[in-house]
């Protein structure tokens, strides 16, 4: 085959595979969106789920699923950022960053119902905090700390050597040219991993089954139990309880993150435009 | 009174005793002893690698912080000698400014850029900043041009005013000691000429290291020029120093004569 031949069928089965990837996503978006967006309505955000979700809207577990995210975010962002500037600020690359290092690693890797089980046992159960929003969000903070400390870690690694050197010159103590110079620079990075993190967390439904539990009921406190909205859609769906309602929590959920991913956009753009 | 300022009074001295540097197990200087001038420029000259910016980043120890250096010997700045163990960096820092070979300014305001340093030594009144923004603007005669404009992102202004930036962003400090490492090396002609004025004008009152490569640079601005070399073994050595006069037009060394002629050719 000549080369310009195989150029140009290269060029075609690429095309071809991004198009069919993009296609299949819309495709999967559009059938929920449309199986589901005429469901929500006001009495959908607002009312406790009844009849175990056949009645009602499914206001609890939006509740839940907000205050399960904001726990483990709220636990996991300091920690993890912490880490991360611990491994490239304040040590040497050694045993122990490369020890951090691989436990972070194949943490990210373990599925999520083995944290779920962690959960379960350790919060759950040792630490008495029985099915609630704070075993929830404690575990959902121990998943996506990984995610958080190796995207902070990229992204402090990425800010230019030149920020630490002026901070360094003009008299900066460590501590300020980490707050002042090296922060603002890798804010964007880390907020994409926060991102990420709160990603995972709407989405999750193993973990949070076993460690939030799956009560209909309005939460009162970090202490109650809580069904997040993704536990809603599964059990909805798999139980046949009401289809109808489950398609119109999933596209809730959809329209939730996608104003997540935007919004942290806008806000990162904001931010980095300052400087431009 | 400021002693050093006062008259009769020892004047302030900066400068190397013995100095030799190793990063790691490479020695990239050796015994250098250099005793500078205050409040005039002193160039550093010398062939790529020999070591002109090592030892400038001795004089603001930033060379601690690259890992695995080792200094041996003296760099007394106000003749205290800052590679003692209680030398309090962050003070010395302050009172040793550097300008870097690019313009490396924050990606925020002009204002912003200049009140860095000041926070970062306790000054919060707004005022009081305010003040040494214009200031340290009027000292590099970037008032004028950006007055108003403060608000401005920094780096939307050209390169040879963010160079003056960076030179007023290190007056902001009030530093008495301005090391700049081959500071025009970016610029168009016109704005090296511009920093060279203002470079002429800060040695009134500030004692100016600058490495160059540019030789006519260092004979038009500089009082004192401070020849390096490599060795056979690669580590820095101080060949001759003298006034620039001098080196340029009668050096006393074979590798001198030899590096000059050569770059001027
Ligand atoms: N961080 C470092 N680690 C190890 N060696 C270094 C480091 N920085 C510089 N060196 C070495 O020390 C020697 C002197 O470097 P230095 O940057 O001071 O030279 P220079 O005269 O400023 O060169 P140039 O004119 O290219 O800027 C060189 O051989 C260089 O390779
Ligand atoms: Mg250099």
């Amino acid at each position: 085959m000549n080369p310009s031949t195989s150029q140009r069928i290269a060029k075609v089965v690429i095309w071809a595979a991004a198009l069919l990837v993009i296609a299949v996503l819309l495709a999967i978006l559009l059938f929920i969106l449309i199986k589901g967006v005429p469901q929500i309505n006001w009495q959908f955000l607002t009312q406790i789920p009844r009849n175990m979700g056949r009645d009602g809207g499914i206001s609890s577990t939006i509740v839940g699923t907000l205050l399960v995210t904001a726990v483990a975010v709220l636990v996991a962002t300091p920690f993890g950022v912490g880490t991360a500037f611990y491994l490239t600020e304040y040590t040497k690359e050694s045993r122990i960053t490369r020890i951090i290092r691989f436990s972070a690693e194949s943490l990210a890797g373990i599925p999520s119902i083995v944290f779920g089980l962690f959960g379960f046992i350790f919060f759950v159960m040792y630490l008495k905090l029985g099915w609630s929003i704070l075993s929830g969000g404690l575990t959902m903070a121990v998943m996506i700390l990984p995610t958080i400390i190796r995207t902070s870690e990229e992204a402090i690694r990425t800010v230019p050597a030149p920020f630490r050197d002026v901070s360094f010159s003009l008299g900066g103590t460590k501590w300020q040219t980490i707050v002042r110079a090296v922060f603002p620079s890798a804010l964007p990075g880390i907020a994409v991993g926060v991102i990420l993190g709160i990603g995972r967390c709407v989405a999750e439904t193993a973990a949070v089954i076993l460690t939030a539990g799956s009560a209909l009921r309005m939460p009162t406190s970090l202490f109650s139990p809580a069904r997040t909205m993704a536990v809603h859609f599964y059990i909805m769906a798999r139980e046949g309880i009401s289809i109808d309602k489950a398609y119109g929590t999933a596209a809730l959920l959809i329209i939730l993150i996608l104003i997540i991913n935007v919004g942290a956009n806008l806000l990162v753009n904001r931010f980095v435009a300052k400087g431009k | 009174m400021d002693e050093r300022t006062s008259p009769g009074q020892k004047d302030f001295t900066i400068g190397t005793e013995g100095v030799s540097l190793y990063y790691g197990a490479f020695r990239a200087l050796r015994d250098v002893t250099l005793e500078i001038q205050p409040r005039s420029i002193t160039a550093i000259i010398g062939p790529s690698g020999c070591g002109k910016s090592t030892l400038l980043r001795l004089f603001n120890r930033m060379n601690d912080l690259i890992p695995g250096v080792r200094v041996e010997g003296k760099v007394l700045v106000d003749g205290a000698s800052v590679y003692d163990r209680d030398t309090d960096v962050v003070a010395l820092r302050k009172r040793v400014g550097m300008v870097f070979q690019k313009p490396n300014l924050f990606p925020s305001s002009v204002r912003d850029n200049l009140v860095v340093g000041p926070r970062q030594h306790g000054l919060k009144n707004e005022a009081q900043l305010s003040e040494i923004v214009e200031r340290s603007l009027r000292q590099v005669a970037l008032w004028d041009e950006v007055k108003d404009q403060l608000k401005r992102p920094a780096q939307s202004l050209s390169v040879g005013q963010q160079q003056r930036l960076c030179i007023a962003r290190t007056l902001t400090v009030e530093p008495e000691v301005i090391l700049m490492d081959e500071s025009c090396s970016a610029l168009d002609p016109e704005s090296t000429l511009r920093i060279e004025e203002l470079m002429h004008d800060l040695a009134r009152t500030y004692t100016i290291l600058t490495v160059t490569h540019n030789m006519e640079q260092a004979a038009r601005v500089s009082d004192m020029s401070a020849f390096l070399m490599m060795d056979e073994d690669r580590a820095g050595t101080l060949v001759e120093y003298a006034p620039t006069g001098e080196i340029f037009s009668n050096p006393k060394d074979k590798r001198t004569e030899a590096y000059i002629t050569g770059r001027f050719g």
